[in-house]
């Protein structure tokens, strides 16, 4: 039974999954606005390069990180920010200061 | 060879009118813009009028995209990217939409202050210890070259592209300024012009000098009175005037409509002596200009049809009709005159190039706007020039030669000479 519930823990919950999910449909809906490479939202995953695949104006990063801040609660500063390349950097940061 | 410099382009955003059939239709009508403003009511001005471009959220989404306009609280950009975007494409242009911008197209496009509300909203973030909830758009916003920065990358301009700055002078002067770069042969095309901003950070310090009308809150339309006897101090107004000044060569073989020829021009200062102070203007400096002007045109001043002043509405009105007679020695005449102000109240930055427009237009199509609000002229002007030089109906009548004058606080001066083409 214990060893059960242990080995359940490596284990992501449906929930989590749902969660990653939703959140990376919100990074998605918030970036929108400054993608200048539409193609670039297509497929939208993980590894989506905010300036590469999606060629946003590298000035319009930090409008970007205050619509997060805003839609998700949290503040996300200049260090985290500077790692925030790519949705699945983006998703790793807010998860990590969501569970803060 | 020195190149001539023609008009091939005009867009305006007036507090009576924002585009350029609208503008010659109020301008015939003698339409005020001035209105009554609530925001200053609350505030306790003396002064609770002024005159703001009216601008729709549908209009606004015609010339910005929807990123530009996230966070956009700039009223000068507002006004100056409509009537200059409107200029370009009235001048047959296209917007470039491959890699290279067009080398031969510049912009001078002035400002006195610019993005005042989007700077009050930085002001309040950085007092509130958020400075990084600016965001990026505050820069962009409130540089005075924001203007022609914003419309250099909408329209896709490769040549100069700057922003100048010299008080109620601004818009005369890019005029200038941009005659001057085409006819030395460095631009085929300068699409210039000017923008002001409104509200009551603007407003304000006008207010506090106490040169403002307060007597007309209940009826605005009367407030600006230029040459009027009953002229009260100028009337606060705000929005932008451009135009597609082009090498004569290029419009022709563009093969476009050319609305009038820039003569020449002059500016200079009086270096706030004599009678000259920051705030008032040197006397001899601004009959040397009107002079110098006429002579960089080559225009004798029998020749002048209509001159376009810059008359603000005060008891100084006069000063300045005493200026234009010294200057231009006409023993037995003297042209016709006419100040837009009444209509738009004083635009301020953007008065030279809202006035420009409004001077283009009277001599493309053959008419001369009213003196609005000036049913009895000011004695001390009647002592100087014959009543029948201050038009108070619209008058049909085909015109050559124009004289556009604009001054400014710092003591500048600025006149430029326009001919039907």
């Amino acid at each position: 039974m214990f060893s059960f519930m242990i080995e359940s823990n490596h284990i992501p919950s449906t929930d989590f999954i749902m969660t990653e999910i939703a959140i990376l449909e919100k990074i998605k809906k918030i970036v929108t606005p400054y993608v200048q490479r539409k193609e670039g939202l297509e497929d939208f995953n993980d590894s989506t390069d905010f300036l590469v695949d999606l060629k946003i104006n590298s000035a319009n990063l930090v409008d970007v990180i205050l619509d997060v801040e805003d839609e998700f609660n949290i503040e996300i500063d200049t260090t985290s920010m500077d790692g925030m390349l790519t949705a699945g950097d983006a998703k790793r940061i807010i998860l990590n200061k969501m569970d803060n | 060879m020195e190149k001539r410099v023609v008009i091939t382009g005009l867009g305006i955003a007036a507090p009576n009118a924002v585009s350029i059939p609208e503008f010659e239709a109020a301008l015939r009508a003698g339409k005020s813009g001035i209105t009554f403003q609530p925001k200053l009511n609350e505030l306790n001005f003396n002064c609770q009028i002024g005159g703001k471009p009216d601008i729709s959220e549908e209009k606004l989404s015609e010339y910005f995209s929807p990123l530009q306009l996230r966070g956009l609280n700039s009223s000068g950009i507002i006004y100056g990217v409509i009537s200059g975007t409107d200029a370009f494409k009235d001048a047959g242009l296209s917007i470039a939409t491959q890699e290279s911008p067009d080398w031969d197209t510049g912009i001078i496009f002035g400002t006195g202050i610019l993005g005042v509300d989007k700077f009050r909203e930085a002001i309040h973030l950085i007092d509130a210890g958020n400075t990084r909830r600016l965001g990026s758009t505050s820069v962009i916003q409130t540089m005075a070259s924001g203007i022609s920065a914003f419309l250099g990358g909408i329209l896709g301009c490769g040549n100069q592209v700057t922003t100048n700055s010299s008080a109620c002078t601004t818009g005369t002067e890019a005029i200038l300024m941009g005659y001057e770069r085409i006819k030395a042969g460095k631009a085929k095309r300068i699409l210039v012009g000017s923008c002001g901003d409104d509200g009551p950070y603007v407003w304000g310090g006008f207010d506090a000098m106490r040169i403002l009308p307060g007597a007309f809150n209940d009826n605005p339309q009367e407030a600006s009175r230029p040459m009027s006897a009953k002229a009260a101090g100028f009337v606060p107004g705000s929005g932008a005037g451009a135009l597609v000044l082009e090498d004569l060569d290029s419009a022709l073989e563009r093969g476009v409509k050319i609305y009038a020829e820039v003569l020449g021009g002059d500016v200079n200062s009086g270096g706030q002596r004599g009678e000259g102070s920051m705030t008032a203007a040197n006397n001899e400096a601004v009959q040397r200009c009107i002079k110098a002007a006429l002579k960089s045109s080559g225009v004798k001043a029998s020749e002048i049809d209509l001159i376009n002043g810059h008359l603000t509405a005060t008891g100084k009105d006069s000063v300045e009709i005493k200026n234009w007679v010294t200057a231009l020695n006409l023993k037995t005449s003297f042209p016709l005159i006419n100040s837009l102000k009444g209509m738009t109240g004083h635009c301020l930055s953007a008065s030279g190039s809202i006035e420009s427009v409004a001077s283009v237009l009277q001599l493309q199509r053959g008419f001369i706007f009213p003196n609005i609000n000036c049913d009895t002229i000011n004695p001390e002007i009647l002592a100087l020039i014959p009543e029948e030089s201050i038009p108070r109906r619209t008058i049909d009548k085909e015109i050559s030669i124009i004289a556009k004058a604009s001054f400014g606080f710092g003591d500048v001066n600025a006149v430029i000479l326009l001919k039907k083409y």
